[in-house]
């Protein structure tokens, strides 16, 4: 089949732009709103219920999910279905266990809950870490996929596409803070939405709309194997484990945590979570149709030729059922898709630096507001240019496995502490450093010595550490530490705080 | 009306805060049982997604997606349980403190 992807089209470059104007445009209404903090972080919590569904879906969608996923089922087939169902079922989890008192007891991180009846210092430090870290391997894992996809589709080269990503996002968060985040992650919600369905449709159109039909074309092309699990899930710890981490690793992702703030209490935080979800699943019900038919209308041959991971499976359908006009539409939509999410990464890493480490560890929460404004558009500058950085620095390297241990090291290290401070009475403040430090750090020791970097990344053999994912045992291992360490010594002061806080956390009484 | 502290030792606030994990941990345990159900069903019995239910349709298809709506279900089950019976509770709850 004969492609013009790589080359840059008219009608890629058209739709690129205008999707670049629109959002600017929206930075630009944005940024003349956006003067507290409030603003900055959170959007004055001005966001309704449906607009916060649509930012968490366009926050938690990335490339690796529509690209990724709709490549690995025209490669792998069924074995991208089973990986597809694990990114949905963080969000009932969400739903249940944290999502009011995250919104009643914060303000704009979700370190403001771990450290609200704890000592602020050491507990906003260590949240620091995890988050942090957590941002860090997500964004290095943004970046470099969005430079060689952009690479790929545009054939523009691999720094000017990490430049370009870093300078647009920038714009957006710098100037428009969580406001303007917020619009762009729903503008791409938007287009990932329909873009999608229009391709869902096509390919069913193709087969009368019946995927029973598609299902026999997959068949007879391919064998009934691409139909049944095939070799993604042989090992049942193994399976587990990585399902534990993209269950609860969404619980301590700190760039959807901090979505949370922009609605204005928790009753809207929970329809939005509702409608996300909605979103969420929708897409990952039908990505499986995109990848099938990219499998039998492109071909594997095709796909893979062109990138060995299939990430061009979804474009190169694109294309050849609705030409190049249609390919420029899911290029620029894709493009979108990485603005949004390294975005919103971004104003989380920053938060980080600047609400946790300097107003609340140096300034001890005395800083005025527009100082606080100053220093969280600086951290934001920071992040930025660190993101670029790390996209060059990483360019050539196998990065698969980055949104993997992200995910890891959220679930280790963030979850267990702000799950631990909301239910706990006696959670102490050595408890949760203990927790987050040994979250972080056995996930990442765990993960190098795993298959996933020791065999695959770094060539060796074998694997010390049998697991490709190691949430099982470091999560588990920093829910037993926060246990311990808060059993040995008790903290009457957060105790007390304990139950003063339930007027706020579970009727919303204070809440901000 | 009472005091902030009056509630906080009150029978309803408890009743609350526990109806409130019972429901969690009901629904989270059905998560579990939903999701870990099917990831153990693949790695131990392969042979039963790959059953056909249709010319080539297999079972793992439509059980693939049902595990997606199932979660969406139980989402939106919590939340119709916590807009009515919960939040009704917080604002009698809430009429009831002095500010």
């Amino acid at each position: 089949m004969e492609t013009t992807l790589g080359t840059p089209t008219l009608s890629a470059i058209s739709f690129f732009f205008l999707i670049v104007a629109l959002t600017l445009a929206i930075t630009y209404w944005a940024a003349k709103k956006t003067r507290s903090t409030r603003e900055f972080y959170a959007a004055g919590r001005s966001i309704s219920a449906f607009q916060n569904g649509l930012a968490l879906a366009g926050d938690y969608m990335s490339a690796a999910s529509f690209l990724g996923i709709a490549g690995l089922v025209s490669l792998k087939g069924y074995d991208g279905m089973i990986y597809a169902t694990g990114w949905l079922v963080g969000w009932p989890a969400l739903m249940f266990l944290i999502a009011e008192p995250l919104r009643n007891l914060g303000k704009y991180t979700f370190a403001d809950v771990v450290a609200f009846r704890l000592r602020q210092t050491p507990v906003r430090i260590a949240s620091a870490i995890g988050g942090i870290l957590t941002v860090l391997l997500y964004t290095i894992a943004q970046m470099v996929g969005a430079g060689n996809l952009i690479k790929l589709m545009f054939g523009i080269s691999y720094e000017l596409a990490v430049i370009l990503v870093g300078a647009v996002m920038l714009a957006y968060v710098l100037f428009g803070g969580m406001i303007a985040t917020t619009w762009v992650q729903i503008v791409k919600a938007v287009l990932l939405l329909v873009g999608v369905t229009i391709l869902t449709l096509l390919v069913l159109a193709q087969f009368g709309f019946s995927p029973g039909n598609l299902y026999t074309a997959v068949s007879t092309g391919l064998g009934q194997e691409a139909l049944e699990p095939g070799g993604l899930v042989t090992n049942p710890l193994d399976a587990v484990s990585l399902g534990l981490a993209l269950m609860f690793g969404l619980l301590g992702l700190p760039h959807i945590l901090m979505r949370f703030y922009t609605v204005p209490d928790a009753k809207a935080a929970r329809k939005s979570v509702l409608y996300a979800t909605g979103f969420i699943g929708y897409f990952y019900i039908i990505i499986p149709v995109v990848g099938f038919g990219a499998s039998v209308l492109v071909g594997r041959e095709v796909i893979s030729a062109i990138d060995k991971g299939g990430n061009m499976a979804a474009p190169l359908l694109a294309e050849s059922l609705g030409g190049t006009l249609f390919l420029g539409f899911i290029a620029a939509v894709a493009f979108a898709t990485i603005l949004a999410v390294v975005a919103g990464l971004t104003l989380a890493g920053a938060s980080a630096l600047s609400h946790d480490i300097y107003v609340n560890v140096v300034k001890h929460g005395q800083a005025a507001e527009s100082e606080q404004v100053k220093v969280a558009r600086i951290s934001t500058v920071v992040f930025g240019v660190l993101a670029v950085l790390l996209g060059m620095l990483f360019k050539d390297q196998n990065v698969a496995f980055m949104v993997g241990l992200a995910f890891a090291v959220a679930c280790s290290a963030n979850f267990p502490s702000l799950l631990l401070s909301i239910v706990w009475k006696r959670f102490t403040t050595a408890g949760a450093v203990g927790s987050i430090l040994t979250g972080a750090f056995l996930s990442v020791f765990l993960i190098v010595i795993s298959p996933t970097v020791w065999v695959d990344v770094l060539g060796n053999e074998t694997a010390p550490f049998p697991l490709r994912n190691p949430a099982i045992i470091s999560m588990t291992a920093a829910f037993l530490v926060g246990f311990a360490v808060s059993l040995l010594r008790r903290e009457p002061g957060a105790e007390a705080k304990f139950e003063d806080e339930k007027l706020r956390t579970y009727l919303g009484i204070g809440a901000e | 009306m009472q005091s902030a502290r009056e509630m906080l030792e009150s029978k309803e606030l408890k009743n609350l805060v526990r109806r409130k994990w019972i429901v969690s941990v009901v629904l989270t345990a059905c998560l579990f049982v939903l999701y870990y159900g099917f990831i153990l069903l693949i790695a131990l019995d392969k042979a039963f997604l790959a059953r056909r239910i249709g010319e080539h349709t297999t079972l793992g298809i439509p059980i693939g997606a049902g595990v997606i709506v199932l979660s969406w279900v139980l989402t939106a089950a919590y939340v119709l349980w916590a807009n009515n019976s919960y939040d009704s509770s917080v604002d009698d709850l809430k009429r009831q403190v002095r500010k």
